[in-house]
C-alpha cells in the first residue's frame, strides 16, 4: 500500500481525496488543511486523521507521498519540503509562479529519484490523447497552426473574492483557465520560443483577467493561438478544445470526441480513412477503478501510483513539464504589459516595452478606475 | 415505480459524445414551450414520471404542472438533487464555507437560517443537509415526488470520502419529510451497493449507467452482473443507449434481457424516439398493458 497524505480541501483537493481514499493500492493515513472546521467535518464522519501543520504532518507522519491542492502560491514551499524529506508528489496546477522554482524543483525531484506529477488532467483524457498519438504517427504532415481554447462560466458577475481572485497567489483566469490549453499546446507541438500579441482583460473581475488571448510561435514556424474565457455563461462547464491544421489534414478534438479530417494520399493510420473521421469517448476511454467526474481524474492518480509502485521517475505530466507551461504562463504575462505592437496612429505613445514605472502604472490605475465609475471602461487592460 | 421514466439531460444541451449536439439541444429547448412540447408528448405516449434536476429552469415546468392537473393526471416527479455545477462555481468563486453560507435559505425563514447557522457552530452536518434538501425541493410544491434522487456527483464524492452517514441523513429526511423513497445516482454501482448495505438501507433504489458497452460502469460489466445477479437492489437503469453509441433495438433488448431491473430512464427530444423507445422497452419486458396506448399504436 503506498501512504499518502492529501493538503488542502477546496474544490479540487475533496475531489482528490475522494479518489484516492476508494483506490485500492492506497492508504490515506492524514489531510491537512487550515481550515478546522472542515478537518472536524471529516475527521467525525470518515474517521480519516487530520492534520493542521503541514510541517509538523511531514515530521511526524510516515509517508511515501503527498497530494497538495493548496493556492498555487504556496506550491513551491510545500513542494520542496516534501521533497527533502524523500516525499513523492502530486502538485496540483499550475505548477508554481516563477519558472525558476519549477525547474529547480524538478532538478531536486530527479536528483533524488522521485516521483513528482502536475495535475493537468486533460492529457489523461482520450481523444486528447488520441490526438497526440495521431500527431506522433504524423497523421497531420507538418502542423501549421492550432487554436487552444477554453470557456466555461466561473466569473459571470461582478463579485467574490478568494484565492482563485488574485493572480498574486495564483488565481485568475490565465492560471485558472488557459494553463490547461497551453499545456496540451505544450504537448502536441513543443515548447514555444516566443508570444505575442498578448491580451488579458478583465470582464467583471476587479483583481485579474477574466480573458486571456495571445499567439504563440514554435521553432520550425509553427504556430497557435490561445483564446480562453472563464466569463463565458452560454457554456455550462468548463469546456477545452483543441483545433490543428496540418499539411496533411485537420483534428478538432474536446472531451467528448476527436473528429480528423485527412487528405486522400496522405499517409494514414490503422483504422483512419481519407476524409472525416468521428472517435467518441464512448469508444476511445478506458475503464477506471472508481468514476468522479471524469475519467481522467480518476486516471491520473493512478498513473501516480503505478509510477510510485514501480519507481519510474519519469512519466506524464512531470514537474519539467508543468515547469514548461510555467514559462509560458510567465510570457504571457511579460507580453501582455506592452499592449499593441502595431499602432495607428504614429504621433501616439509608442508602445511600452519596459515595464512602466510604479509612478506611472498608479497614474494608469487611478484614470483606469476613473473610467470605470464613469461606465467607460468596458473591460480594459488590467 | 414506473417501468419507463423519461429525463432531462437533453432539455439542458448534456451529451456526453458530441459538444456540438448538446449545443443545438440547448438551442431547442431555450424556452419552456419546446420543454412542454416534449413532456406532453411523453404523457401522451403513456410515460407517467419525470426524472429531472433541481435546475432553477425546472421550476417553471413545476409551475405548468401544478396548473393544470387535469392535463397531468397521474404525473410524478422524481427530482435529482442538486444541480452541481451551481455549488462548484459557487466554490470556485467564494470558498467552501462561502458556498455553504450563500446556499442557506434566508429571508422568511428565519428559524431555517437560524438552525443553519448552529449547525455550522455545531459542526453537526446533519443540519445543513436537511436545509439544502429543503431548498433544492422548494419547487417541487404540492406535485408529487414518490422517489428522490441525490445526483452522482454528490453521491461518488461522499461514496469515495467514506462519508456514507450523508446516504443515512438524506434517506431519513426524504422519508419523514417528504413521505419519499431515497434513490442514489452513482458511475460506482458494485462499491454503491455495498456501502448501502454497510450501513443498513435495505433494498435501496440505485440508478446507475447499465449499457451493452460498459461504458462509465465502473467497476466492469461482470461486476454490474453479479449486482443485478444478486438482487438485493432496485436498479434503474439510465444511459442504456451509451449517449447513442449502441442502435436503438440492440440497447434495449440487452437491457431488457438483464436481471432484476426495475425501470429505464431515458432522454428524447421528439414524439417519434418517445413512441419508439416505449414500443422496444413493452416488446422486450413483453409490457402488458403496453406502455403504448391502443389509439397511439393504432394511429
Amino acid at each position: 500500500m503506498i501512504r499518502v497524505a492529501v493538503v488542502g480541501l477546496g474544490k479540487m483537493g475533496i475531489s482528490h481525496l475522494a479518489l484516492l481514499r476508494a483506490h485500492p493500492k492506497v492508504e490515506l493515513v492524514a489531510v491537512c488543511d487550515s481550515s478546522s472546521y472542515v478537518l472536524s467535518v471529516l475527521r467525525k464522519y470518515t474517521g480519516v486523521s487530520t492534520q493542521a501543520d503541514y510541517a509538523k504532518m511531514l515530521r511526524d507522519v510516515p509517508l511515501d507521498a503527498v497530494l497538495i491542492a493548496t493556492p498555487t502560491g504556496t506550491h513551491a514551499r510545500m513542494v520542496r519540503s516534501a521533497l527533502e524529506r524523500g516525499v513523492h508528489v502530486f502538485c496540483e496546477k499550475p505548477f508554481t509562479l516563477r519558472r525558476t522554482d519549477s525547474e529547480e524543483l524538478a532538478s531536486v525531484a530527479k536528483e533524488r529519484g522521485l516521483v513528482t506529477q502536475v495535475g493537468y488532467h486533460n492529457r489523461f483524457v482520450a481523444a486528447f490523447q488520441e490526438v497526440k498519438a495521431l500527431l506522433d504517427a504524423g497523421a497531420l504532415g507538418t502542423v501549421t497552426h492550432a487554436l487552444g481554447e477554453a470557456y466555461g462560466p466561473v466569473v459571470t458577475k461582478p463579485k467574490g473574492s478568494t484565492w482563485r481572485s488574485r493572480r498574486a497567489e495564483g488565481g485568475g483566469c490565465l492560471y485558472d483557465y488557459a494553463a490547461h490549453p497551453i499545456d496540451l499546446l505544450n504537448w502536441f507541438l513543443g515548447e514555444p520560443v516566443g508570444v505575442g500579441g498578448t491580451v488579458l482583460k478583465r470582464v467583471f473581475s476587479r483583481e485579474t483577467e477574466d480573458e486571456v488571448f495571445s499567439t504563440l510561435y514554435y521553432p520550425g514556424g509553427s504556430t497557435a493561438q490561445i483564446s480562453v474565457n472563464w466569463s463565458d455563461e452560454s457554456y455550462r462547464k468548463m469546456t477545452t478544445r483543441v483545433t490543428l491544421w496540418g499539411t496533411a489534414g485537420r483534428i478538432v478534438a474536446d472531451r467528448q470526441e476527436c473528429q480528423v479530417y485527412l487528405s486522400d494520399g496522405a499517409p494514414r493510420p490503422r483504422g483512419y480513412e481519407a476524409g472525416w473521421n468521428v472517435r467518441y469517448t464512448t469508444e476511445l476511454t478506458e475503464p477506471v477503478w472508481f468514476y468522479l467526474r471524469g475519467e481522467e481524474y480518476s486516471a491520473q492518480i493512478s498513473h501516480f501510483i503505478e509510477r510510485i509502485e514501480g519507481a519510474q521517475s519519469d512519466g506524464l505530466n512531470g514537474f519539467d513539464s508543468a515547469a514548461v507551461a510555467d514559462g509560458v504562463i510567465a510570457m504571457l504575462l511579460a507580453d501582455a504589459e506592452k499592449g499593441a505592437g502595431t499602432r495607428l496612429y504614429e504621433s501616439e505613445p509608442p508602445a511600452v516595452t519596459a515595464r512602466p514605472s510604479r509612478r506611472l502604472r498608479l497614474r494608469r490605475r487611478l484614470v483606469a478606475s476613473g473610467q470605470a465609475r464613469a461606465g467607460l471602461d468596458a473591460g480594459g487592460g488590467s | 415505480m414506473d417501468r419507463l421514466l423519461l429525463g432531462d439531460n437533453q432539455f439542458f444541451g448534456i451529451n456526453h459524445m458530441s459538444e456540438e449536439k448538446a449545443r443545438a439541444q440547448a438551442m431547442r429547448f431555450r424556452a419552456l414551450p419546446a420543454v412542454l412540447e416534449v413532456l406532453d408528448a411523453a404523457y401522451d405516449e403513456g410515460i407517467r414520471t419525470f426524472m429531472c434536476t433541481t435546475h432553477e429552469r425546472m421550476a417553471a415546468v413545476c409551475d405548468h404542472v401544478r396548473a393544470h392537473p387535469d392535463r397531468y393526471a397521474g404525473f410524478a416527479f422524481y427530482p435529482g438533487m442538486p444541480y452541481a455545477h451551481k455549488y462548484a462555481n459557487a466554490v470556485t468563486e467564494d470558498g467552501m464555507l462561502g458556498a455553504i453560507k450563500r446556499f442557506l435559505p434566508d429571508g422568511g425563514l428565519l428559524s431555517a437560517a437560524v438552525r443553519g447557522g448552529s449547525s455550522v457552530a455545531r459542526k453537526d452536518i446533519e443540519g445543513l443537509t436537511t436545509l439544502l434538501i429543503d431548498a433544492e425541493m422548494k419547487i417541487f410544491d404540492g406535485l408529487r415526488t414518490p422517489v428522490i434522487f441525490l445526483q452522482n456527483v454528490v453521491v461518488d464524492l461522499l461514496l469515495g470520502l467514506g462519508f456514507t452517514d450523508a446516504f443515512r441523513i438524506f434517506a431519513d429526511h426524504v422519508r419523514t419529510r417528504y413521505d419519499a423513497e431515497p434513490g442514489f445516482i452513482t458511475m460506482n454501482l458494485p462499491v454503491l451497493v455495498n456501502a448501502l448495505q454497510d450501513i443498513g438501507l435495505e433494498n435501496p433504489i440505485v440508478c446507475s449507467n447499465i449499457n451493452k458497452i460498459g461504458f462509465r460502469m465502473c467497476g466492469g460489466l461482470e461486476a454490474y452482473e453479479t449486482v443485478l445477479r444478486t438482487g438485493g437492489v432496485r436498479a434503474v437503469a439510465m444511459s442504456v443507449f451509451a449517449s447513442g453509441a449502441i442502435q436503438p433495438e440492440e440497447a434495449v433488448e440487452w437491457v431488457c434481457n438483464q436481471p432484476n431491473i426495475e425501470a429505464i430512464v431515458f432522454g428524447a427530444s421528439s414524439r417519434r424516439n418517445i413512441r419508439h423507445t416505449c414500443e422496444l422497452v413493452s416488446e422486450h419486458w413483453g409490457l402488458s398493458p403496453s406502455l403504448v396506448p391502443a389509439a397511439a399504436a393504432a394511429g
